[in-house]
């Protein structure tokens, strides 16, 4: 199906369908001070008119005259949330009376997972989501928790007309506008949005909206939007060999001196949207017959990261972010193909201590020029 | 860990405190009874059981030592134990009382009481540590009782306890807490603060308060200026540090950092 039309005023058909097909429905919503995704059945509930500001350690709501919906550009928040849990119960073993396997029965916890439909979906979310699809799902070893929850879910992504001054995803590729990923894609004009189906479970939704076909001025002036958006981001990040360029530069003084900036409080991995670390941990029952096996988020900043026969290998800042950029940038390139960076800008925004991550990976590899005065 | 079948026996003793993580104890409910029907508990004041002298194999030590006599039942409990673990920010760190120790407490003493003679105290509040050998350390102001638990049960299966001592904002994110130190401006104390309480006044809006001390690797110099470059006074950053785990090496280099603009004794 050629991309279509739906009128502002329709956009609320999109949610009543999404439910009449069985998905709950999941939007950008205000809450504490933030975009965040929430339950949503009313249009109105959209942040209408809101622009994020966002800066190293800043991020601030502006209400604007806009009567767009998307006009924002991203919250703390991704997909990931949605798909890698941040604490999810893995198995469970209760201990029985029977001699069976020693007297223990154990139980995959794999969830039941509710179909959810996405709306608002960022193109640079949807690049990390494809990312960790590999990560999870493409590799040798299937992530069920993870597949379950992935298989229940359906994307309407929007691409991006307004960015953030913490948004570098052209430079990776990423954004403002999305090519692939998505079951749902929307344009936002001032007089409507485009849409456009990536899958079947997309054409299906489509199909039941009041949509008309879009004139080629309108779709001329999204790839104009896009484009614009694009050239408004000052932030970069070099790829040329930017993984060699790091790998050669372990021992660079700059790591000492981003250590002494750094909080090592892994918000950065956090929300990032491609971060798949994680730690498990045991929750047994008090009388001890039985336990849960958990999964939860962990970061490469935290001490137990990198503990080998009871040492934590990565005693400072110092290693842990150069850890955390070396991977993230470097030798996930050897891993997947491709770096670990989306552009997104979540870590600049969301570190407490304000550091910039694309300005100390070009600066490591040699550019010291910076977009800040 | 004996290795008798018999239940393992537990005491709980207290120092100079408030009471509150005896309390957190009391009131964990029905696994109470679990609990005492897998150790016997032979010394429990604030409970009950009474048996301050009994061997044991874990005591738990709430309050920190500030009288000589302190010092002496310490030595004693320590003796009789197989396992000591310290609960809450007074055992383990000296507590909001160590605050003493950048005083004259003699001088103190005079000011405020009749008959000075009649005390018997030492001039420092100290951590559980400093005078003895301390098997695992429960941090919190008060300690959360499900930490509590989950100790005695890999006690009771004979592993080493699990020592998580990551920053609150890990927790943070975990819950999908939006970051009011980036939102608002707050000067939260979560990216020093040793993870436990389940990242609670950030999930209510307000700055973390650091009840369970610092967490490893804190930059506490870092995230002092960068509460001054919010808009806080000196005199209330190093506040925010020498508060409920003001004794603690990283806490306590906040004196050192932030100069007293309101002239208050050091
Ligand atoms: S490294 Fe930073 S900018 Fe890149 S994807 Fe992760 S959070 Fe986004
Ligand atoms: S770079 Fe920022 S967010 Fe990441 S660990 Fe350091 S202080 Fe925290
Ligand atoms: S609110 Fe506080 S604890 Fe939570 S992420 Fe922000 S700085 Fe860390």
């Amino acid at each position: 199906m050629a991309v279509q039309f739906l009128a502002p005023e329709s956009l609320q058909n999109l949610l009543t369908v999404l439910e009449a097909s069985g998905y709950q429905v999941m939007g950008p919503q205000l809450s504490e001070g933030a975009i965040v995704y929430d339950h949503i059945n009313d249009v109105a509930d959209l942040p209408r008119g809101i622009e994020t500001l966002q800066k190293p350690g800043s991020y601030k709501l502006q209400q604007t005259s806009s009567t767009r919906f998307f006009n924002w550009a991203n919250g703390p928040a991704a997909l990931k949330p949605l798909l890698y849990k941040a604490r999810q119960a893995l198995w469970s073993c209760e201990q029985v009376a029977q001699a069976v396997n020693g007297g223990f029965v154990f139980k995959d916890l794999v969830p039941q997972a509710v179909p959810t439909a996405v709306i608002g979906v960022r193109p640079c979310d949807i690049a990390a989501m494809l990312i960790q699809d590999e990560h999870f799902i493409q590799s040798e070893y299937c992530d069920p928790y993870y597949k379950a929850e992935r298989d229940a879910l359906f994307t309407v992504a929007v691409n991006c007309s307004s960015c953030a001054e913490t948004c570098f995803c052209a430079s990776t590729g990423d954004g403002p506008s999305l090519d692939d990923g998505y079951d749902l894609l929307m344009d936002e004009l001032d007089s409507g949005f485009l849409i456009r189906a990536g899958s079947t479970k997309g054409e299906q939704v489509l199909k039941k909206l009041p949509v008309t076909a879009a004139s080629e001025d309108l779709t001329a002036m999204a790839a104009e939007q896009s484009a614009h958006a694009a050239e408004k981001q000052k932030r970069y990040l070099l790829d040329e060999n930017m993984h060699a360029n790091l790998f050669s530069q372990l021992d660079n003084r700059r790591w000492h001196d981003i250590a002494e900036r750094c909080l090592s409080c892994g918000n950065c991995t956090s929300v990032c949207p491609t971060c798949f670390c994680h730690r498990e941990t045991e929750q047994a029952e008090l009388d001890g017959q039985s336990t849960r096996h958990f999964r939860e988020w962990s970061s490469c900043f935290n001490a137990d990261h990198s503990v080998m026969h009871g040492h934590s290998l990565r005693d400072s800042s110092e290693l842990r972010y150069r850890q955390w950029m070396l991977h993230k940038l470097g030798s996930w390139i050897y891993q997947y193909g491709r770096s670990g960076c989306v552009g997104c800008g979540r870590c600049i925004a969301w570190c407490p201590a304000g550091i910039d991550f694309p300005a100390e990976a070009n600066a490591i590899s040699g550019e010291v020029e910076l977009w800040e005065a | 860990m004996t290795t008798s079948t018999k239940k393992p026996r537990v005491s709980v003793h207290k120092f100079a405190s408030c009471s509150g993580c005896q309390l957190a104890f009391i009131n964990m409910g029905e696994n109470l009874i679990k609990l005492t029907e897998l150790v016997d508990i032979v010394h429990f004041a604030e409970a009950g059981p009474l048996g301050p002298d009994d061997e044991v194999d874990i005591s738990f030590i709430e309050g920190s030592i500030t009288t000589p006599h302190d010092v002496e039942r310490l030595e004693k409990i320590r003796e009789k134990s197989t396992f000591v673990i310290t609960v809450g920010a007074c055992a383990t760190s000296g507590g909001i009382q160590a605050l003493k120790n950048n005083a004259d407490s003699d001088v103190w003493m005079r000011s405020i009481y009749a008959k000075p003679e009649y005390i018997s105290s030492l001039s420092t509040s100290a951590a559980i540590k400093n005078h003895v050998k301390v098997d695992f350390e429960l941090w919190g102001c008060p300690v959360d009782v499900k930490q509590m638990l989950a100790v005695v049960r890999q006690l009771l299966y004979g592993v080493a306890p699990l020592d998580i001592n990551e920053k609150v904002c890990q927790e943070c994110k975990r819950k999908n807490t939006v970051c009011i130190m980036v939102t608002k401006g707050e000067p939260c104390m979560g990216p020093v603060t040793r993870t436990g309480c389940g990242a609670l006044c950030p999930s209510f809006g307000a700055p973390c308060y650091a009840c369970y001390g610092p967490a490893e690797n804190s930059n506490v110099k870092l995230l002092g200026e960068r509460f001054i470059g919010l808009g806080l006074d000196q005199n209330v950053v190093k506040r925010k540090f020498l508060s409920i785990h003001n004794a603690t090496p990283a806490f306590a280099e906040a004196k050192l950092l932030w100069s007293d603009t309101e002239g208050a004794q050091q």
